[in-house]
């Protein structure tokens, strides 16, 4: 598997990267680099072989449906970036 | 007659598929230990996992997928005891992790069926897909300042379920009747309010148009249309749009779109652009979901009986129509109260009382079932002294009337009132003997064959004893009086 530019420029933007012009071949590079990594998994015959998420044998653990938590709004807020009131707030983004 | 757009070009039918999102009721939220109640102060049910701090760790809440299990059974779906999440990954401001925790390949609830009925009488069966549980997002408030978008995090974490109807749908009036029907199931089985307005019952509206026998063409989701009549209304408009597109040589654009209910249109929702790109991959903080068949078995021998199997058995039990069966069932309260009025006495009765004056009365005083001024027993109470003739239908009524203002037992009315009935035939027999003594003209006609003005004599009698008089009673002493 190899990336070209526009996919890279793609990628970048739904992970939100901001990535200049001319970083964008490097960038690319070092994907295809890592794909190509990857893709020696490709050289193990795995037919027949269920496809297997994580080497857990456990199932999922599950919680009491209590509140537990939350009003810890203070702490929250002293993160962020910016605030209004009880508010976070983000640069306008409207439909 | 099924529903369809005339176009210049022929005539054109609707596909319709909904995706419900339906607010599981639980105390906290699906993968932390903060509150969902519903209008908490902005950011304060929120907890560190909620506002996707790092190294924050997701842990299941048991309640929500009894929740999704018991909401599977309901919709006569199969359960999957193997199911797994997903992260499906979007860049938005309200989702603090940059991904919902989603089910997409393994979901915990499979194919299921819905019937619904239309106002023709008509019922029909839409299939359900699939429902998985998943994450809800946080609310953003535009209006608050002119640069900025507000951010609440209250919602953001509550567990969502989201109800995906096969595409079974052809007209606007079956989406409303599936909405009501889903709508109704969840309130039955305590697992979604319904509540649309407050938004923990949103629905997100797939249309297609093709010509008959064509397979489907490009469908547009309209998301997040927040009440029955909106849905309708959207499903109306988009399908003209497309017709309209198709007709003139164009091509239908698979996309997201909004509905706006002042304009009455649709239109493409921006911000959705890259939107069908959510990388999809099972989520390594969480193992996957194992339900126990036992586990499953006893969710559904606990369940409430739901509204298609009251309808029947209150058909049968108390030998009422299908379709007043259907009214008395359409909310959980008005059926209870309906069976606790029923039950041991005449059913069609308590129907007609129920839905007549009881309905008429809390109507005129802004009440609802559970803030009824009588109560089921109170009613029931006054049915009984129908059956035993203590009062005659007629003063019913009048009784009813004052139990509504008053809030007093029918029997304290009757006594306070002198409201019972007479069934003294001394006292009757005088009443007659007054009312043909006061119209010995009217006796003449009757007499010479004028038997119309029987129905005259019978209100003259119950106007002199004051409604009171057992009306079978007057009929038959009347009739030997006149006769004789």
């Amino acid at each position: 598997m190899s990336l070209d530019l526009a996919t890279t420029r793609r990628i970048a933007k739904l992970a939100r990267i901001g990535l200049e012009e001319h970083a964008l071949e490097a960038t690319r590079q070092k994907l295809n680099g890592i794909l190509g990594w990857i893709d020696q998994l490709a050289e193990v015959d795995v037919t027949g072989v269920p496809p297997m998420v994580g080497t857990e044998t456990e199932t999922l653990r599950q919680r009491e449906d209590k509140v537990t938590d939350g009003n810890c709004r203070d702490a929250l807020m002293a993160c962020a970036p910016e605030t209004s009131g009880p508010f976070y707030t983000v640069p306008k983004v409207v439909e | 007659m099924s529903y369809t757009i005339e176009g210049r070009t022929g005539t054109w039918e609707i596909v319709v598929g909904l995706e419900v999102h339906a607010q599981i009721i639980s105390h906290s939220k699906l993968f932390s230990g903060a509150s969902t109640t519903f209008g908490g102060a902005p950011n304060t049910q929120v907890s560190l996992v909620d506002a996707a701090f790092p190294g924050m760790l997701p842990v299941i809440n048991h309640e929500c997928v009894a929740q999704a299990v018991r909401t599977g059974v309901g919709l006569n779906a199969q359960i999957n005891l193997f199911s797994r999440f997903d992260r499906k990954n979007y860049f938005y401001a309200d989702l603090p992790q940059g991904y919902q925790i989603s089910q997409f390949e393994h979901p915990i609830v499979g194919k299921g069926v819905v019937s619904i009925e239309l106002q023709n009488g008509d019922v029909r069966e839409i299939g359900i897909t699939r429902l998985h549980i998943e994450q809800d997002a946080g609310k953003l408030l535009h209006d608050q300042d002119p640069t900025k978008s507000f951010v609440d995090l209250n919602r953001s974490g509550v567990a969502l379920m989201e109800i995906v109807s096969e595409p079974d749908i052809r007209e606007p009036e079956e989406a409303g009747a599936y909405l009501r029907k889903l709508r109704q199931i969840l309130r039955y089985l305590g697992t979604c309010d319904g509540n649309m307005e407050e938004g923990s019952m949103r629905a997100d509206v797939n249309v297609s148009v093709r010509k008959a026998g064509e397979p489907f063409r490009t469908r547009c989701e309209i998301k997040n249309v927040n009440s029955i009549r909106f849905v309708m209304q959207a499903i109306e408009v988009e399908a003209a749009r497309q017709v309209e597109i198709w007709e003139n040589g164009g091509e239908v654009d698979q996309e997201t779109r909004l509905f706006d209910p002042g304009r009455g249109e649709t239109r493409t929702m921006r911000s959705k652009e890259d939107a069908h790109d959510y990388r999809y991959f099972p989520d390594p903080d969480l193992l996957p979901l194992v339900l126990e068949q036992a586990w499953v078995d006893e969710l559904a021998a606990n369940l409430p009986e739901l509204p298609d199997a009251k309808r029947a058995r209150f058909q049968a039990e108390y030998g009422i129509a299908f379709y007043d069966a259907g009214v008395l069932v359409a909310e959980q309260a008005v059926a209870e109260y309906y069976e606790a009025v029923a039950r041991g006495r005449d059913g069609k009765l308590a129907a007609t009382w129920v839905m007549g004056d009881l309905f008429a009365a809390l109507n005129r005083t802004s009440n609802s079932i559970e803030t009824s001024p009588v109560s089921a027993a109170a009613l029931g109470k006054m049915l009984d002294l129908i059956a035993d003739k203590t009062i005659n239908g007629k003063i019913a009524k009048e009784v009813f009337e004052d139990m509504v203002e008053t809030g007093e037992s029918p029997d304290a009315i009757v006594e306070k009132k002198g409201l019972r009935q007479v069934t003294d035939t001394g006292a009757i027999d005088a009443a007659i003997t007054a009312v043909l003594e006061k119209h010995p003209d009217k006796l003449a006609e009757y007499r010479s064959g004028k038997d119309k003005l029987f129905g005259f004599f019978v209100g003259q009698v119950m106007k002199e004893t004051k409604g009171k008089a057992n009306p079978a009673m007057v009929n038959e002493a009347l009739k030997a009086k006149l006769d004789a």
